[in-house]
C-alpha cells in the first residue's frame, strides 16, 4: 500500500475517534519537508576502545614511524607484485592496506581524512574519554546530556512540532551516551527488528490495546510506536536490496550500516544516525598489513565503502563521521601491540567534503614532538571538526549550545 | 534523560500547606486521621502496598497481606531483619562474588590489563602462546565476575522475602550509582558495592549509608576519588618526596620497579596528580543537596579537597578503603559555611560528610526522591515536607522516612494507584514473579532487561537511571517491552514456563473468556479496562475495529490458546504500570 494513502486513512480514523493526530502530522510533516528539501543526514560511527590511528592512516613518508614500530609497521606503498604495503594517499600518508574498499572514495574526493586530531584531555581512560567525545565536553563529567541530542534539541524543522519518530536513529541495544538527553530517539539493533514478534491477528490485537482513545503516557507512546513499525513495514525491511551493486558485509558490523541506509532510504525522516563497533583496544599481537587490527579494519572499511556505494547520489546530502576515545601509543609495546595513546586520526566522507587531502597538522614522530614523550600529539581538536559538520553540513546555528566553552579552529576546513 | 531537580524552592515556599503537621510515626499502626484520609479501597490498598513495595506479587502474597492487614504487613516489610530469607540467602550466598569481597575478588583474580602489561614488560616483540592462554584465562575470570554480580541482583530481587529491602537496594543502588564499564577494576567492585555497602544500609542511617558508599571501592574508583590529590603549591599531610612515602609506594606498587613500566609511569602521575572535583561534585549534586540546594562552585572545590587521600588500597595490601595522607590536602577549607581547621586529616572527610548528611536540603532531595519513587512522579510538596522533616527529626532514619511516605494518605490515595510507569528492571521481576519463575544463574535474564533498555550496571553517568515515566516511554522502549511479553508467552525466558502458570490446566480446557479472566486475575490483579479485557476476549477493540493490516514480522513467536492471552496480558497497557497483580490466586 503507498505510504501516503495510509497514513491519510488512519489519520481519519484517528481523527473519527477525537484523536489528535499530532504524531502523524509531524510524520507527514517529516515525510514531506526532507524529501522535498533532500533534508541532510550525519551518520557517526563510533570505533570503541580507541583505534590505532598511526596504523590507520599511516605515515609511511617518517622514519620515525618504522623505528618505533618494528614490527608492526606497515611497509610503505610498493607496486611489487606481491608485497602489502601502505595504498598511497599523498606520498607521505597512506591507508592501511586493509582499508582498500576506501580507496576509491579517496579518488572520487568523497573521503578526507583527518589526522592528529582528538580530545584536549589528558585521560587514557576508555570510558571517561567516550564520555568527553559524546558528550563533547573534554574534562568536564558533569554534562547530562550528548551532543547529538543537544544539536536535535535545538534544531528542527519548526519550532511547534515534535519530531519524527526516526529523526533520530541508533543502531545499538541501549540509547548511547552521544544521543541521550531530552530530544527523543530510537535504539534498535536493525530495522528488521523494530516490529511486533507476533502474527498478524496478535499483533492487531495488540496494537487495539493500546488505540483506545486514551491519550496518557502509555497509550499514547504505543499508539505512536504501532504507526512507526508501519512506516518502516512500508519500506520493506525484509526485501531490501542494496543498490549499484554494493554489498554489505555479514558482520553485525555492516548490517547495521545496511540498516541506516533502509532508513535514508524510506524516507521516514532520518536526520541523525550512530553505529558503534567494538574491537580496537588491541593492547596485544595487533600485526601489522595482516592480523588483528587488519582484520578489524577490513569489516570497517568494507562496510562503509558499501553504504557510500548503496547511497550513490544522496552522498551529497549525507556526511559520515568516524571517530574514537583516543590514538595509541606511538611505540609499541612488549607483547605486539600499543597502550593507550593521545591522539588519533578521523574520517569525513560526503558528497560535499574537501576530499582527496589529509587534513589537520602533523606533528610529526620524533621524541620530541610526541605528547609526554610517548604518544602522537594533537593538533586539532574533534570539536573542530564536529563544529563544521554541524554548522556546514546540518545547518546548526547554535554551535555555542552544542560544545560550550569551546572556540573551533576556523582553518580546518573539512567542509565547504 | 535529563537530572533530576528537586522543587526545593516550591518545598520552601510551601510552609502553609493545606495538610497540618502529624506527629512522627514510630511505632507500626498509622494514626487515625491518617487512615481515614485513604481514599482507596481495603482491597485496593493491599494491591498497591505489594504493587509498590515489591518487585510484584507472587501467588498467593494478596491473601497473605489481607490476613495480616496491610499495615501489619508494611511494618514487617520495614524491618528485614525480622523476615526469615534462608533461600534468597542461600541461593546467594552460592556465588563467588558474594562470598568474596572486593578486595579479595581483586587477590584472587589477576587484573587482566596489568597481566598484559606485565608481561609485556618482560617481553620483546609478541606473546608466548602461554601467556595468551593466561590473559585468556584472566578475561574470562572477569567476565565471570561482571556475569554473576548481575546474575545475582537480579536472582535476589526474585527471591526475596525481605522486598521492601530489595526495593530500597536498587533505588540506592540507582541514587548512588556506578558503572561496570567505567574500568577493568570496577567489575571486582560491583557485588561488593551491593551486597556489603548498600544492602545492610537501606532502611539504616542515611550518615551510614552515605559513609560507606564514600568509602566504597565502587565509588571511589567510579567517580575518581581514589586518584584524586592535593593540587600542587598546596601544603599535603605527608610530603610525598619523603623516603618513607617512596618506600610505601614501592611496597604497594610492585609493578613500578621498573620506572618505564607502565605502572611506574601511573604511580607518577598519581604522585603530582591534582585534584579531581569528579566525587566532591556529584556527593553535593546527586548525592545530598541536590543541584539546587545551596551549595557553591568553591564548596565543591573544597568538598573535593577534603575528601583527597580517600582512596582504594593495592590488592596486595589490605584491599578496600585506604585513607593516604601523602595525597591529602592539608589546609584548611570552607564547606557549606562550617570551617574545616589546616593539619587535619581523614577527620576532614568524616566532618564533610557530617555536615551534607544534615542538611536541610539533603532532608529534602533525599524525601523528595522517595516519595517519586514510591508514590507518584510528582509528590506533593505536602507529602514531601512531612518526610523531610521526619529526615531531620530521626537523624536521616530511612526506614521513619520511608514509613511515613508508604503509610501516608498520599500513597493510598486513588491517584496514586497505577500512577507508576515500570522501570525495565520492573517489568522483568514483576512477570517473573507473578508465573512464580525460578532464579537463574546465566545472563540470559539479565540481558533481557539490558534488552528492554537499562543493563544492570549499565548506567554510565553518575544521575543513575529515570524514576518517572517520561523516561522510560518511548516508541522503542513500549515496542520492546511488547516483544518481552511475546517471548515469556512462546516459553522463551530462563525459569518460566507458560506451563507452570498458575490453574493452567483448568484454564487450558476452560473457554477464552474464562482464560482472560484466570490470566488478568494473576498477571493484573484481576483489574483492567473494559477495552483491555474486550480485546482479550474478542481480539477487537469495541472503538476501532482494528482492520490493522497485518503486521508482518521477521520471526514471529508462536503462541495459541492460554498463552496468546498471556502475551497479551504482558503486553497490555496496564502491565506497563506498577500494578496489582494476584488479586485472586482462584479461578473467577
Amino acid at each position: 500500500m503507498p505510504r501516503r494513502v495510509f497514513l491519510k486513512d488512519s489519520a481519519l480514523a484517528l481523527v473519527t475517534l477525537g484523536l489528535s493526530p499530532s504524531f502523524l502530522r509531524r510524520t507527514t510533516l517529516a515525510m514531506d519537508l526532507p524529501l522535498a528539501a533532500r533534508g541532510k543526514v550525519l551518520i557517526c560511527l563510533f570505533q570503541r576502545g580507541a583505534a590505532d590511528a598511526l596504523n590507520v592512516v599511516l605515515p609511511f613518508g617518517e622514519r620515525e614511524y618504522y623505528a618505533l614500530r618494528p614490527s608492526i609497521a606497515v611497509a610503505p606503498p610498493t607496486r611489487a607484485a606481491g608485497s602489502v604495503g601502505a595504498i598511497d594517499l599523498d606520498g607521505f600518508f597512506g591507508l592501511h592496506p586493509a582499508l582498500a574498499p576506501l580507496k576509491p572514495l579517496w579518488d572520487s574526493g568523497l573521503l578526507a581524512p583527518v589526522h592528529a586530531v582528538g580530545s584536549p584531555s589528558a585521560t587514557r581512560s576508555h570510558f571517561d574519554a567516550q564520555d568527553y567525545m559524546e558528550s563533547a565536553t573534554p574534562d568536564h563529567k558533569g554534562t547530562p546530556d550528548g551532543w547529538l541530542n543537544r544539536y536535535l534539541a535545538t534544531s528542527g524543522t519548526c519550532e511547534q512540532c515534535t519530531p519524527a519518530p526516526f529523526r533520530a536513529v541508533a543502531m545499538t541495544p541501549q540509547t548511547p551516551r552521544i544521543l541521550q538527553g531530552s530530544a527523543p530517539s530510537v535504539a534498535m539493533n536493525s530495522v528488521a527488528e523494530f516490529t511486533v514478534r507476533s502474527g498478524g491477528t496478535q499483533a492487531a490485537q495488540l496494537e487495539a490495546l493500546y488505540r483506545t482513545g486514551s491519550a496518557d503516557l502509555i497509550h499514547g507512546t504505543g499508539t505512536e510506536m504501532f504507526e512507526a513499525v508501519k512506516l518502516l513495514r512500508a519500506a520493506n525491511p525484509q526485501r531490501y536490496q542494496p543498490e549499484h551493486g554494493a554489498v554489505y558485509p555479514a558482520s553485525q558490523f555492516g548490517q547495521r550500516l545496511l540498516s541506516i541506509a533502509q532508513l535514508i532510504k524510506s524516507g521516514v525522516g532520518l536526520e541523525v544516525a550512530f553505529a558503534d563497533v567494538g574491537g580496537w583496544d588491541t593492547h596485544v599481537n595487533q600485526g601489522g598489513a595482516t592480523g588483528q587490527l587488519a582484520q578489524r579494519l577490513g569489516d570497517f572499511g568494507a562496510a562503509i565503502a558499501a553504504l557510500v556505494t548503496d547511497l550513490g547520489d544522496r552522498m551529497e546530502d549525507v556526511v559520515i563521521v568516524t571517530m574514537s576515545e583516543f590514538g595509541r601509543m606511538a611505540q609499541q609495546n612488549g607483547n605486539g601491540g600499543t597502550d593507550h595513546g593521545h591522539a588519533g586520526a578521523m574520517f569525513v566522507i560526503g558528497g560535499r567534503v574537501n576530499g582527496r587531502r589529509v587534513h589537520g597538522q602533523w606533528p610529526g614522530l620524533a621524541r620530541e614532538q610526541l605528547y609526554e614523550g610517548r604518544d602522537l600529539a594533537l593538533t586539532t581538536d574533534f570539536r573542530t571538526v564536529f563544529t563544521e559538520v554541524a554548522t556546514k553540513h546540518l545547518g546548526a546555528t547554535k554551535a555555542d549550545t552544542l560544545f560550550p566553552g569551546f572556540a573551533p579552529n576556523a582553518t580546518l576546513g573539512v567542509l565547504g | 534523560m535529563r537530572r533530576v531537580v528537586a522543587p526545593v524552592a516550591a518545598l520552601i515556599l510551601a510552609g502553609c500547606s493545606s495538610a497540618p503537621a502529624r506527629p512522627v510515626e514510630m511505632r507500626p499502626g498509622p494514626d487515625p486521621v491518617a487512615l481515614a484520609a485513604r481514599t482507596q479501597t481495603a482491597d485496593q490498598q493491599v494491591l498497591h502496598a505489594l504493587a509498590r513495595l515489591t518487585f510484584g506479587a507472587r501467588p498467593g502474597d494478596a491473601e497473605r497481606v489481607r490476613q495480616m492487614g496491610v499495615d501489619r504487613w508494611i511494618d514487617e516489610q520495614l524491618h528485614p531483619e525480622r523476615i526469615a530469607d534462608a533461600s534468597a540467602e542461600a541461593w546467594a550466598g552460592d556465588f563467588e562474588v558474594v562470598q568474596k569481597t572486593a578486595a579479595q575478588l581483586e587477590a584472587a583474580y589477576q587484573n587482566p590489563g596489568a597481566l598484559v602489561n606485565q608481561l609485556g614488560a618482560r617481553n620483546s616483540g609478541g606473546m608466548t602462546r602461554d601467556d595468551s592462554l593466561r590473559v585468556r584465562q584472566a578475561r574470562q575470570n572477569l567476565r565471570r565476575i561482571a556475569e554473576e554480580a548481575q546474575a545475582v541482583r537480579v536472582g535476589r530481587a526474585l527471591l526475596s522475602e525481605r522486598q521492601l529491602q530489595e526495593v530500597m537496594t536498587d533505588f540506592w543502588l540507582n541514587h548512588f550509582s556506578v558503572f561496570a564499564g567505567k574500568g577493568i577494576r570496577e567489575q571486582y567492585y560491583l557485588a561488593d558495592y551491593e551486597n556489603r555497602v548498600i544492602r545492610p544500609r537501606a532502611l539504616g542511617k542515611f550518615r551510614d549509608l552515605l559513609g560507606a558508599v564514600a568509602k566504597s571501592p565502587a565509588m571511589l574508583f567510579y567517580l575518581d576519588n581514589w586518584e584524586s590529590a592535593a593540587d600542587s603549591g598546596r601544603p599535603r599531610l605527608v610530603n610525598p618526596a619523603e623516603p618513607v612515602v617512596r618506600r610505601a609506594v614501592r611496597r604497594r606498587f610492585p609493578a613500578a620497579a621498573n620506572p618505564q613500566s607502565p605502572m611506574a609511569q601511573q604511580v607518577r602521575r598519581r604522585l603530582r596528580a591534582g585534584l579531581n572535583e569528579n566525587y566532591g561534585r556529584e556527593l553535593l549534586e546527586l548525592h545530598t543537596l541536590g543541584v539546587d540546594g545551596g551549595y557553591t562552585q568553591q564548596d565543591v572545590i573544597n568538598a573535593a579537597r577534603a575528601l583527597t587521600g580517600w582512596t582504594i588500597a593495592g590488592p596486595r595490601q589490605s584491599g578496600g578503603f585506604t585513607f593516604t595522607p601523602f595525597m591529602h590536602d592539608a589546609g584548611e577549607k570552607r564547606i557549606l559555611g562550617h570551617t574545616l581547621k589546616a593539619g587535619r586529616g581523614i577527620e576532614d572527610g568524616e566532618e564533610l560528610l557530617d555536615i551534607v548528611a544534615r542538611h536541610p536540603s539533603t532532608a529534602r532531595f533525599i524525601a523528595y526522591k522517595l516519595a517519586r519513587r514510591f508514590v507518584s512522579d510528582s509528590p506533593s510538596t505536602a507529602l514531601v515536607e512531612r518526610a523531610a522533616v521526619v529526615f531531620q527529626r530521626t537523624d536521616g532514619d530511612l526506614r521513619e522516612v520511608v514509613r511515613t511516605i508508604v503509610t501516608s494518605p498520599e500513597f493510598f490515595a486513588r491517584e496514586s494507584y497505577r500512577a507508576k510507569v515500570k522501570s525495565p528492571f520492573e517489568v522483568v521481576l514483576s512477570t517473573l514473579r507473578a508465573l512464580n519463575a525460578q532464579p537463574d544463574r546465566s545472563m540470559r535474564t539479565a540481558q533481557l532487561i539490558a534488552g528492554l533498555g537499562q543493563p544492570v550496571y549499565g548506567r554510565q553517568t553518575p544521575d543513575g537511571w529515570p524514576e518517572t515515566g517520561e523516561g522510560w516511554m518511548g516508541t522503542g522502549a513500549i515496542l520492546n517491552r511488547i516483544n518481552f511479553g511475546l517471548l515469556v508467552a512462546a516459553g522463551r525466558v530462563p525459569g518460566v514456563t507458560p506451563a507452570a502458570f498458575p490453574h493452567v490446566e483448568e484454564l487450558r480446557q476452560a473457554p477464552r473468556e474464562q482464560q482472560v479472566d484466570g490470566v488478568v486475575g494473576v498477571l493484573l490483579g484481576g483489574d483492567v479496562s473494559s477495552v483491555t479485557r474486550a480485546v482479550l476476549v474478542s481480539g477487537r477493540n469495541p472503538l476501532l475495529d482494528a482492520a490493522a493490516d497485518s503486521l508482518a514480522t521477521a520471526r514471529p513467536l508462536p503462541a495459541r490458546g492460554l498463552a496468546q492471552v498471556i502475551g497479551l496480558a504482558l503486553g497490555s497497557p496496564e502491565f506497563q504500570r506498577r500494578s496489582p497483580s494476584h488479586a485472586t490466586s482462584r479461578l473467577p
